[in-house]
């Protein structure tokens, strides 16, 4: 099997899977009356372009031992690693109308051992950069093309253990290696630069040793250009900075730090998904016939 | 006085017989090549060596990151940063993800002596012992940490092997039996159980000595594997002696004795005492003094036994 992304979609096709994706996202977390919206609804545009553009793998076969390999190390935004899991063919979209009930298999965070397509549980953040440094080291002690890739929020820059993991990539020049940092400037109690500031982030990874891609985080052609550049990058690691908006493209969502951390009731579950062009009625049949 | 040999040195060793036999073995250190003997491995085997620095954090979810690729890591610290300084990365990434990520815990104990208690790991065994899926070995001589070693890299999963630092009495031979996961007797008597693990068996054997001369036969048992816990070898103590004392360089809190105590209160309630530090961090001196000073040395066995076989002739559970 040829390592290539299985659907290699050109920014049409994107834009429609990533619309798809937020209704996904919008009908699972009002059927789970519990979970993430803001963060999974921002970064719904570069988490398409990964698993319908950019990272190899085969949905029928996840632990296909030439796949590239991901780590969702903000492991609270699952409703978007979920529905882009399903979406991609991993598990079947009814899945998603189970998520955090118990008798379904996903994972309030995500679990390796519940679910296909995550490679490590997550959560406790601050530790998938690491996860992914030792992938892309193996990799190249092994001469394998594998890349590595580590989704990470703003927010858990905040945490020392990610400091200790760009150090050691810079370190150890690993060019399969490749961050994304959803950069919308918010956690859950207020916006990144009153609560714990981590600008200028861009300036902290230069100095680390990194090759640093900023971009606007909901246009596919900066998306795309942006994995493009970190593959062709050798010698450093890459960290691409997508600056997104938390929350988009719902009107009463749009960067308001409020919905970090809570799943929309009924009724604004119905208003987010008139505004995605369908109903909640509709979009939940959908999901549980498919 | 006994031959003398360290345990950290049949880590050492074994990662090297392990490297030459297969290639999947790889060895991650932070900073410590020398203190924790990786440093044979990577003399050896270069390109499957990983010089980590000072971030045990990375550490621990970079070995993770190395067997999702099916390589056995094997990574080495001192026990102490090992185990608490990334407790969270050894739940959630290794232990909840059941990766095949092995610690080889250096300087385990008080008898790492003039360090003082910053050095002187003494509550991962408890720690680690908490957490589903980690499998813990706290082996009594360098040739059973060599052996721990070796069955480290064959049982699937997360496995914390503890070692020393100083040079102690050799009690096994190449030839003892080892078994991950069973305890070993090594010495018959039916007055009352010793259970011991790490530097603490020698001390075990020796009290049981002593004993012998006051007419006790204590049967002494070597229980290397922490977790899982060898219930049928415990239960039996429980069964032929009434009373059961433990061992171990460690808290009182949670450790070996706590493991033991978990099964027998539920399969055959006994006497037992534990012979543990009680409860206190560690300081600065010569590893003899401090095994002294902190009730660890065969005659603080020698006294628990005198207890607990007191309260089991009175029936005072």
């Amino acid at each position: 099997m040829t390592r290539q992304n299985p659907y290699k979609f050109n920014i049409d096709q994107l834009s429609k899977k990533a619309l798809d994706i937020r209704r996904d996202i919008i009908a699972m977390l009002v059927e789970a009356k519990s979970g993430h919206t803001g963060g999974p609804l921002g970064f719904a545009d570069v988490a398409t372009a990964l698993f319908f553009n950019e990272l190899v793998y085969d949905p029928k076969n996840p632990k296909w031992p030439d796949r590239d390999m991901w780590f969702y190390s903000f492991g609270h935004v699952t409703p978007i690693h979920y529905s882009a899991l399903a979406e991609a063919g991993f598990f079947p979209l009814k899945d998603l109308m189970k998520f955090r009930k118990f008798d379904g298999h996903l994972q309030g965070h995500p679990s390796n051992l519940d679910s296909p397509g995550i490679e490590v549980s997550s959560g406790s953040l601050g530790q998938g950069l690491s996860i992914a440094f030792g992938v892309a080291y193996g990799s190249r002690m092994d001469g394998h093309p594998r890349r590595a890739y580590a989704l990470m929020s703003d927010g858990e820059q905040q945490e020392g253990s990610i400091w200790e993991a760009v150090m050691s990539a810079g370190h150890y020049k690993l060019d399969n290696l490749c961050a994304v940092i959803d950069y919308n400037d918010i956690q859950i109690d207020g916006r990144i630069e009153d609560i714990m500031g981590i600008a200028p982030l861009a300036d902290k990874y230069r100095a680390f040793r990194w090759h640093v891609i900023e971009i606007d985080g909901h246009d596919f052609k900066q998306i795309l250009a942006a994995f493009e550049e970190a593959r062709a990058t050798k010698g450093k690691p890459t960290v691409i900075l997508a600056r997104t908006i938390m929350g988009r493209p719902i009107s009463f969502m749009n960067d308001n730090y409020e919905w970090h951390g809570k799943p929309p009731t009924k009724d604004q579950g119905e208003k987010a998904l008139v505004e995605l062009g369908t109903s909640l009625q509709e979009w939940s049949t959908h999901l549980l016939n498919n | 006085m006994p031959e003398m040999k360290k345990t950290r040195e049949g880590f050492g060793r074994a990662l090297v017989e392990l490297g030459r036999s297969n290639p999947d073995i790889v060895a991650l250190v932070g900073d410590l090549s020398d203190s924790t003997m990786v440093s044979f491995f990577a003399k050896e085997f270069p390109e499957r060596f990983i010089q980590m620095g000072v971030a045990e954090q990375n550490m621990m979810n970079t070995a993770a990151g190395l067997s999702l690729l099916g390589k056995i890591p094997f990574l080495s610290t001192y026990g102490a940063f090992a185990t608490c300084r990334c407790l969270d990365q050894i739940r959630v990434t290794v232990c909840y993800s059941d990766l095949n990520v092995k610690i080889g815990g250096a300087h385990g104990g008080i008898s790492v002596g003039p360090d003082g208690a910053t050095h002187q790991a003494m509550e991962e065994i408890s720690m680690l012992r908490a957490l589903p899926r980690m499998k813990v070995i706290v082996p009594c001589d360098f040739e059973e940490t060599r052996k721990a070693t070796h069955a480290a890299a064959e049982v699937w999963g997360p496995v914390y092997i503890r070692f020393g630092r100083e040079n102690v009495p050799v009690v096994t031979t190449p030839e003892t039996p080892f078994e991950f996961g069973k305890g070993l007797q090594l010495r018959e008597g039916g007055d009352v159980a010793l259970i011991a693990c790490g530097v603490m068996v020698y001390e075990a054997l020796e009290a049981a000595d002593s004993l012998a001369n006051k007419g006790i036969e204590a049967r002494v048992i070597n229980l290397h594997t922490v977790k899982p816990i060898d219930r049928e070898i415990i239960l039996r103590a429980a069964e032929d002696c009434g009373a059961i004392v433990t061992a171990e360089e460690h808290q009182i809190n949670g450790g070996l004795g706590g493991a033991v105590a978990e099964v027998v209160v539920r399969g055959n309630p006994v006497p037992m005492e534990l012979v543990a530090v009680d409860d206190r961090f560690g300081q600065s001196g010569a590893p003899d003094e401090l095994m002294a000073a902190f009730g660890l040395k065969s005659r603080d066995i020698v006294a628990a036994v005198d207890r607990v076989i007191k309260r089991k002739l009175a029936r005072v559970f």
